[in-house]
């Protein structure tokens, strides 16, 4: 039997691989890396790209928008994202999080209409979130 | 016959709003089911996220990164709450709200400043009317999150930490136990502990960390608030599912015990009516 290495990839959605494999490879944001058995421990993000899986000499593939890397000796995990993030878009929604909280110390009487301009505002953020996801895709390719 | 018009009155409301409680449970029923596959879906992230933190805690880094540090004197915390948006499930908020005040309430006796940020809106109401400083919220959720939805209000929290604002970080929020166990939970993210010693790796390494330890580090940490965070969050859903099921079946069933109550009082009215029309009967036919 040959040596093999453990490879778990997770989202918070669910859990997309799991076993033992030959060798893994990554997109790590220096480049990609291969990782095979009995690797030096390694902790590294993960920019968008395909993770390639190989098991008796055959290939799995998985896209992945980001994530981290974790590699022990006998032990691979992959956290992959599901949110896209940027700097920016962190930001913003941090800010926006900010001004909720004042608004609502500002205005308590409010609350009714507050709550559904809130729900609109939300929506029209999640749009743009979807346009820029499509922007990034569309890069790539 | 009055009387008994009224108490049939009575009857029918409480028979309607029997109908809404048994629908409120129906609801909740399903959507419960749903939230504790959510709840079971992110497990298996949580679990890897947090051994990967757990393997970091017993490294040896020649940098130490904010989030695994002790600060030498604690001045100021932060606390995340998570709740429901809305009510009529029980005293699932109310007790977390409870235990979250008993701990603040140590904090501050001992000098202790805090910072709240909350999730749900029962929460920012709650907190909104306490001396205490509310710095964040995020509200009207819905039954199915998303990371990115929390990912401001947990950044609030994370800088405020970086920057030495706070000194740790704590989440309250409700843990799903069974259906009719919630317990509430209030678990300290930051500085990250180590759980339990670990021989196998309490020998000197430390990981190759690309680009840098510290930018690795960063962005391993916000993810690993942010799992926990959406985790509670998740969890919270459920549990609010779950105590308004249960909420909701004791008040039909209260609902039913009043009607069977009230059905009583009607026949016995009813029934004395008649006996009263047949005395009279009796009576004016004697007297005749």
């Amino acid at each position: 039997m040959s040596i093999t290495i453990h490879v778990d990839i997770v989202s918070t959605e669910r859990e997309i691989y799991s076993g033992l494999v030959d060798a893994v490879f990554a997109p790590a944001v220096m480049g990609e890396v291969g990782i095979y058995p009995r690797h030096t421990p390694v902790l590294t993000p993960l920019k968008a790209g395909v993770i390639r899986v190989l098991v008796n000499g055959k290939e799995d593939n998985f896209y992945i928008s980001g994530g981290i890397l974790e590699v022990q000796p006998h032990v691979v995990t992959i956290l992959a994202d599901t949110a896209m993030r940027a700097a920016d878009l962190d930001e913003a929604a941090a800010l926006k999080a900010k001004l909720d909280a004042e608004h609502v110390l500002n205005n308590r009487d409010t609350n009714v209409g507050y709550a559904e301009a809130r729900v609109k505002f939300t929506e029209a953020l999640a749009q743009l979130r979807s346009i820029e996801r499509m922007r990034k895709i569309a890069k790539n390719y | 016959m009055s009387r008994g018009k009224e108490i049939r009155n009575q009857i029918a409301s409480i028979k309607n709003t029997q109908k809404i409680t048994h629908a409120m449970e129906m609801v909740a029923a399903s959507k419960m089911r749903k939230a504790q596959e959510r709840m079971l879906a992110i497990r298996p992230y949580q679990d890897k996220i947090h051994h990967v933190i757990q393997h970091l805690v017993f490294a040896h880094p020649e940098y130490i990164h904010v989030y695994l540090q002790d600060r030498a004197e604690e001045r100021r915390v932060g606390y995340v709450v998570i709740s429901s948006d809305r009510g009529l499930c029980g005293g699932l908020n109310n007790n977390l709200f409870r235990i979250v005040l008993k701990h603040i309430k140590d904090k501050s006796d001992s000098g202790l400043e805090i910072d709240i940020c909350t999730i749900g809106q029962k929460a920012s109401n709650f907190f909104v009317r306490l001396p205490v400083n509310h710095i964040g919220q995020t509200v009207q959720l819905g039954d199915s999150p998303h990371v990115h939805e929390l990912i401001g209000t947990v950044k609030i929290m994370i800088d405020a930490y970086k920057e030495g604002i706070i000194d740790s970080l704590y989440l309250a929020y409700n843990q799903f136990v069974n259906t009719m166990i919630q317990k509430n939970n209030i678990v300290k993210l930051l500085p990250v502990k180590p759980e339990e010693s670990n021989e196998e790796l309490s020998h000197h390494w430390d990981y190759i960390y690309e680009p840098n330890s510290k930018d690795v580090l960063d962005n391993l940490l916000v993810r690993y608030v942010e799992s926990v965070v959406y985790q509670g969050v998740v969890e919270n859903i459920a549990c609010e599912q779950a105590s308004r099921m249960v909420a909701m079946k004791s008040a039909s069933d209260n609902a039913g015990d009043i009607i069977d109550d009230l059905q009583l009082v009607h026949n016995k009215a009813r029934q004395a009516v008649i006996t009263q029309e047949i005395s009279e009967i009796v009576g004016g036919a004697a007297a005749v």
